[in-house]
């Protein structure tokens, strides 16, 4: 969604259900009654609060988020230098590979940057060979040597 | 992927789409997998432990609170001292990721970092901060701001 919430649509208390569980959630039996609790909240209460956050969309994902590398599979960020007349062309063969997570055009001569996310490290560089076949343009490789924080920390 | 075993694999397939909102999701996953409550925590908290679930956490939508602008600031900085100036700048609150990354004949920068912000302008700043804090180790830095997302999916497990 491209849609920014009116101002009034979060309250004091939604703003610090965000805030608190970016930093995570609970592994017990009962983990929204547990996160509720510092909060001055119910379970229920909480329950309730994260669906509407999900429901106008302040949210994108609660849960388990993993590494695909250490899972075995790999990540890698990409780049092109797409010429503009071909853009949305070269973006529709690139987009239709499964293994691209992400894309976003962004300013700069290099203006197609993707993330691919194979199941092994090997899917990386077939993949960028199939779009470099199928674009005829070159597919800069850019893998994390060293990560130094990787988060969200939004203060909502 | 001999790190996961098909047990495991059943776990993140079960949630890698979220955890249901209701008062015992764990026990709710584990119906639907055949498991009992305990196992499913008890797998949850071994792959957390070994690095495999990062956190288990909310994503807030940047764009919805506000935060329309994006902007994947890169860095020239000396390789001797890329690594501590790195862990810096990624203790910064608004920096959303931070890595170091490869050059090449096309690209010179090799430490990234993602800024965002409810402007251009505010994303800006924050980037003149970045600069002051690299002082004499920074040769040449520039800012890639997003103008069209063009996919955007979850990431799935995937064997391919």
């Amino acid at each position: 969604m491209r849609e920014t919430l009116p101002e009034d649509a979060l309250d004091a208390t939604d703003r610090a259900i965000l805030n608190t569980l970016q930093e995570g959630f609970p592994l017990v039996p009962e983990p929204y009654a547990a996160a509720a609790e510092p909060l001055g909240l119910s379970g229920e209460d909480l329950i309730a609060r994260l669906t509407r956050l999900r429901q106008i969309g302040a949210t994108t994902r609660f849960g388990p988020f993993f590494d695909a590398a250490a899972m075995g599979g790999a990540f890698c960020l990409c780049a092109m230098a797409v010429p503009p007349q071909d853009f949305d062309f070269v973006a529709a063969t690139v987009n239709a590979f499964p293994e691209v997570a992400h894309n976003y055009q962004r300013d700069h001569e290099l203006n197609m940057w993707f993330v691919l996310a194979t199941g092994k490290p090997e899917g990386i560089a077939e993949t960028c060979e199939r779009i470099e076949s199928e674009t005829g343009l070159k597919v800069w490789q850019f893998p994390k040597l060293e990560e130094f924080f990787i988060g969200f920390r939004v203060q909502a | 992927m001999s790190v996961l075993d098909q047990t495991d694999r059943r776990v993140i397939a079960a949630t890698q789409g979220g955890l249901p909102l209701t008062e015992r999701p764990y026990a709710r996953i584990a119906q639907t997998l055949d498991l009992t409550e305990d196992e499913v925590i008890a797998r949850l908290a071994d792959m957390q432990e070994r690095g495999i679930i990062r956190r288990i956490a909310i994503a807030p939508n940047h764009y919805a609170l506000g935060m329309t602008a994006n902007g994947m600031s890169v860095w020239d900085v000396t390789d001797a001292r890329a690594t501590e100036l790195g862990r810096q700048i990624g203790a910064l609150d608004f920096v959303t990721h931070c890595y170091l990354r490869p050059r090449a004949p096309v690209w010179r920068y090799n430490l990234f970092a993602m800024l965002h912000g409810r402007s251009r302008d505010e994303v800006e700043e924050k980037r003149q901060i970045i600069r002051e804090m690299l002082g004499d180790d920074c040769a040449a830095h520039d800012i890639l701001f997003s103008t069209r997302i063009l996919k955007k999916t979850g990431l799935r497990l995937r064997d391919g």
